[in-house]
């Protein structure tokens, strides 16, 4: 009997089974980390508790304000992959019966637009950090 | 009734099998990146625990680990702190169980949408260094949290549109047709989206020359500074646990999977072999290369990466319609 489409499996039934992995994964992590309190001496002082810093005390906090340059790359990031995102369910219907060139001239427009939008960035000096 | 039973019993029994091999392969993959790096840089590596060759060496990692104290720093964000290794570990135990190792039913779960959902679920598991390193309220910790998050602009795009390449050659997003339908010259055919795919794949595992995130001779290990004992050695398991997922899907993806001789019955026997081949390329890889530096990776991934994948989706459509 095949898990998955075949032999009283349905879509709800395979998802469970995903949700029971994640159950004994969650259950396999909270039976270790019980084994752990157990069996892990706890002698905590201020000295182990200090935050690490090459063995100085710690100067200032460590949340430390941080210029991040990429972020002109998170931009990028974000647009690209809700293009790709699209691009998956149109995978599995565009050699269909019925579709052929014209499916594939709009593949072409697609990632035309998105090489111009790379290549924009690229002569704009958006893809050289620093 | 008996159905119904019997159902429970097939479910637990694979998800069993599928816990067991998520806590068995990332040890094997473990135990031969100590042996084969310490062959190619001539030196023995472990050769104590366990008699033979230091065979027991990850175990009693394992019990040593187990053993020692949970220190929480006293100024990290405690919750946050302590839930991220199993944020980071779980969603590589959860992807494996839509991965065919072998024909037919020798999979945990046939879903429709199974490369979508691997994609999804293991783009999860870089959360979990993100909330260590900001947790950890520790300068290098937090550097290397950045690092994490400057690397998931560049790696993330070229594997989504390497993988849809492949979809789009099989027609379908589930990983068990994705094999069923592949031939020996799809090898050539993907040849640059098996590239793409592996190297992005390196990049989101935080694998030499993509180590910036962890980097121990600059921030010091980056995310995980600040982890001691079962935390620690979680965070490790899921960098292990990561590898075995990515050569097992580029294998299943690019490689054909459980196609070879006699693949009826020893199919599963061929996705393990690629598996560990793979395994071994990116232990090879890391003996190799040094490490780049964060821009290099983000210009080698939108420069280099992501045209190449761009180019393989024109290949892919143009030979599939014509």
């Amino acid at each position: 009997m095949g898990l998955g489409g075949t032999g009283g499996t349905t879509y709800y039934s395979a998802y469970s089974i995903v949700g029971m992995l994640l159950l004994l994964g969650v259950a396999f992590v909270t039976v270790s980390f019980a084994a752990n309190s157990l069996l892990a001496p706890a002698r905590p002082t201020p000295e182990k508790l200090l935050t690490y810093e090459c063995g100085v005390d710690p100067v200032g906090e460590g949340w430390a304000h941080t210029h991040v340059r990429y972020y002109v790359y998170a931009f990028l990031y974000v647009i690209f992959a809700v293009d790709a995102v699209y691009l998956f369910p149109w995978a599995t219907v565009f050699a269909a019966p019925g579709f052929g060139v014209t499916t594939l001239v709009e593949m072409f427009v697609f990632i035309g637009f998105l090489a111009v939008g790379i290549l924009y960035a690229y002569k704009k000096g958006v893809l050289t950090w620093l | 009734m008996a159905s119904t039973a019997h159902w429970w019993l097939e479910v637990a029994l694979r998800l069993v099998v599928i816990l067991g091999f998520f806590l068995v392969v990332p040890l094997l993959v473990g135990q031969m990146e100590h042996k084969a790096m310490a062959h190619m840089q001539g030196r023995l590596g472990p050769m104590r625990a366990g008699g033979f060759h230091g065979w027991a060496q990850l175990i009693a990692d394992g019990v040593k680990f187990a053993q020692k104290e949970s220190v929480v720093p006293a100024d990290a964000d405690r919750l946050v702190f302590q839930l991220a290794p199993a944020v980071a570990l779980l969603p590589y135990l959860v992807a494996l169980v839509v991965v065919p190792i072998g024909p037919g039913t020798q999979v945990g779960v046939a879903l429709d949408l199974g490369l979508f959902f691997v994609l999804a679920v293991m783009g999860v598991g870089v959360l979990g260094t993100l909330m260590g390193g900001w947790a950890s309220a520790n300068k290098y910790s937090l550097l290397g949290g950045i690092r994490t998050a400057a690397q998931l602009m560049a790696y993330e795009l070229p594997m989504l549109l390497s993988a849809a390449s492949v979809g789009m050659a099989a027609g379908t997003l589930s990983l068990g047709a994705i094999v069923d339908k592949w031939q020996w010259w799809w090898l050539p055919w993907q040849l640059i989206g098996a590239f793409v795919f592996f190297v992005s794949g390196l990049a989101e595992l935080q694998r030499p020359p993509f180590d910036m995130p962890v980097a121990d001779s600059e921030i010091i290990f980056g995310a995980y500074t600040e982890y001691t004992g079962l935390r620690f050695a979680f965070f490790l398991l899921a960098e292990y646990a990561g590898i075995v997922l990515l050569c097992l899907l580029t294998s299943v993806l690019f490689l054909g999977g459980w196609h070879g001789p006699f693949s009826a019955h020893l199919g599963w026997l061929w996705t393990v072999l690629k598996t560990l081949a793979l395994a071994f390329v990116v232990i090879w890889l890391r003996v190799s290369y040094p490490r780049l530096r964060e821009d290099q990776l983000q210009r080698f991934a939108w420069t280099a990466l992501i045209p190449l994948a761009l180019a393989q989706l024109a290949i892919t459509g143009v030979v599939r319609v014509l």
